[in-house]
């Protein structure tokens, strides 16, 4: 077995210690009982009351919610329906730029994404909302569901689905019983991370949200131009945990899911054997 | 006719919610700044037919562009935000290379969890990351306050606002980018070839220098695009970060938009931009398809 040299060791904790430390920080003084959020005046959770009193921030947050479910959603429909496309329709007309417009959006800066969603809104003269925040939001986050479900049918075996074919199949239920179930895990991670982009959001968001519709990170980003508070570290306080829950736990489900499958699979083989 | 509806649809949503919005843009920065709503002209007027797109076609012209050549605010505002992605890139190579080293180093049975804690910083908001560091790097922060007590400096440092911080904000937040690539390619590294190399008289530093850095470079050039693309466009590290002082052509072309409601010229710097990065974008699909050729 390899022994860490000193300086592996060393790398590794500065290393970590930069990636984390400041986010530790953030959710240490979100208890702090001043005002002031860099002097330490004792513990508090009164910012936690504030937050859950400040309707403005609940009404953003809920917002935030739908909008981050339904651009997911949708963009994981698009996004697989897309992927498929990309590692199975072989050729078609306008193939090239099919994938061009799947990869342009994953390097597209934000500001020229949510530059020219927004021209289009005002040309067709649809009035910007929620709708036109789902509809952002879907586009660009379908790209990123598509590179992670392709990376995924690439490796899967298609004459399983052929035989599903063979024995009667129709090609839907081909694909609902025999290829869904396969990439699943490549399909929910997916929607994660549609949905953790949306969530995140904050450019394209704020050109396509109109006056009508405040997301939470365009709260926080007005917010917090003002300055640091302890309220808004409160509230990052909440989301940082909730992701740190959300990304650990599915870890372990899929590990643990990748455990018994290997379980089965030697369950299977001396039985066989 | 399974496979047609199969690509139409995502195809058709990419083609009105991606190629034509771009198009829009591209047709706007070749529109006139006007004050009417919307504040431009010509406006494509489908009614009059033919006539009509001619009139249209024939107003177009590159004004805007030749604005963005004559007024220095623009030009500088690309050149300092090529030269802070150049930075930021170079120090995040600095500070992730290590990182991944020790990360391929580590004993197998801790590689999971430390991907993990590379990739966790990723799923958290972008913008609360970026905000975490507001209250490290003013004057009266924690940085600040740790180097006073420690006794290293007697007045605090100004950081906040200026383009160190800026700098830092980058490397922090694009740091999982440039040590994911820059790993895998360290993980795949042979170690006897270190081994024979140290056989036949190589210093460890010397092996390091002609097999690690070589073997890696792969990994090292795509993280590097990783890095610099994004933040060669970036607004809110910037916007939070660096101060009105700092000029970076996200935020510029931000401020046209939203606060000059100026159009056509934000359309314009939308449109340079773009042609900027294509350089890097084809640059690192080519180290891509390297990678996967060599792979095969």
């Amino acid at each position: 077995m390899r022994r860490l040299s000193w300086f592996n060791v060393t790398s590794l904790t500065l290393g970590f210690a930069f990636l984390y430390l400041p986010m530790v920080i953030l959710v240490i003084y979100s208890f702090n009982a001043s005002k002031l959020v860099t002097v330490w005046a004792g513990f508090s959770t009164k910012w936690y009351g504030e937050l859950l009193q400040n309707q403005a921030f609940l009404d953003a947050a809920w917002v935030t919610l739908k909008v981050g479910v339904a651009a997911s959603t949708l963009a994981t429909v698009l996004g697989t329906m897309a992927a498929l496309v990309l590692v199975r329709a072989g050729r078609f007309p306008g193939r090239t730029l099919f994938s061009g417009m799947i990869y342009a959006p994953l390097v597209m800066p934000e500001v020229i994404t949510g530059l020219s969603l927004l021209l289009l809104f005002i040309s067709l003269g649809v009035d910007r909302g929620v709708f036109t925040i789902i509809l952002a939001h879907t586009t660009f986050a379908m790209c990123y569901v598509s590179v992670v479900v392709s990376s995924r049918l690439v490796t899967f075996d298609q004459s399983l689905e052929e035989a599903a074919l063979d024995l009667g199949c129709s090609p839907f239920s081909a694909f609902r019983l025999v290829t869904l179930p396969i990439i699943a895990p490549a399909v929910i991670s997916g929607w994660l991370l549609a949905f953790t982009l949306s969530l995140d959001d904050l450019v394209i968001a704020s050109f396509t949200a109109g006056p009508s519709a405040t997301t939470l990170p365009i709260k926080i980003f007005s917010a917090v131009r003002l300055g640091v508070s302890p309220e808004i570290n409160a509230l990052c306080t909440i989301m940082i945990s909730i992701v740190a829950v959300g990304v650990i736990g599915t870890s372990l489900a899929t590990k643990r899911a990748a455990q018994r499958q290997k379980r089965d699979e030697q369950a299977a083989a001396r039985a066989a054997g | 006719m399974r496979k047609f509806s199969l690509v139409s649809v995502p195809y058709f949503w990419l083609l009105i919610l991606f190629l034509v919005p771009f198009l829009i843009v591209l047709k706007i920065s070749l529109s006139d700044t006007a004050l009417a709503i919307p504040p431009y002209t010509p406006t494509l007027d489908l009614s009059e037919g033919w006539a009509g797109f001619k009139a249209f076609w024939s107003e177009l012209d590159f004004e805007n562009f030749v604005f963005l050549t004559e007024d220095a605010l623009y030009w500088k505002a690309y050149l300092s935000s090529l030269q802070i992605a150049a930075i930021s890139t170079t120090l995040a190579l600095l500070v992730g290379f290590p990182i991944a080293y020790g990360m391929a180093q580590a004993p197998d049975e801790w590689r999971p969890t430390l991907m993990m804690l590379v990739i966790l910083p990723f799923w958290t908001s972008f913008l609360i990351r970026v905000y975490s560091w507001i209250g490290i790097l003013s004057t009266e922060g924690f940085l600040n306050q740790f180097l006073l007590w420690l006794g290293v400096i007697d007045t605090p440092l100004i950081i906040m606002n200026t383009k160190i911080a800026v700098y830092i904000g980058i490397v922090y937040t694009y740091l999982p980018f440039m040590i994911l690539p820059i790993y895998s390619a360290l993980e795949k590294l042979d170690g006897s070839l270190l081994e024979a190399a140290e056989d036949l008289g190589c210093t460890r530093t010397k092996a390091f220098w002609l097999i690690t850095i070589p073997l890696s470079r792969p990994g090292i050039i795509a993280g590097c695009f990783l890095v610099f693309i994004p933040a060669l466009g970036e607004f809110v590290i910037p916007s939070l970060l660096g101060g009105s002082e700092t000029l970076m052509i996200g935020k510029v072309l931000w401020e046209e938009f939203f606060n000059n409601r100026d159009w056509p010229v934000a359309s314009a710097v939308a449109v340079v931009l773009l042609a900027i990065l294509i350089i890097p974008i084809i640059l690192f699909q080519r180290n891509e398809q390297k990678q996967r050729e060599a792979g095969k």
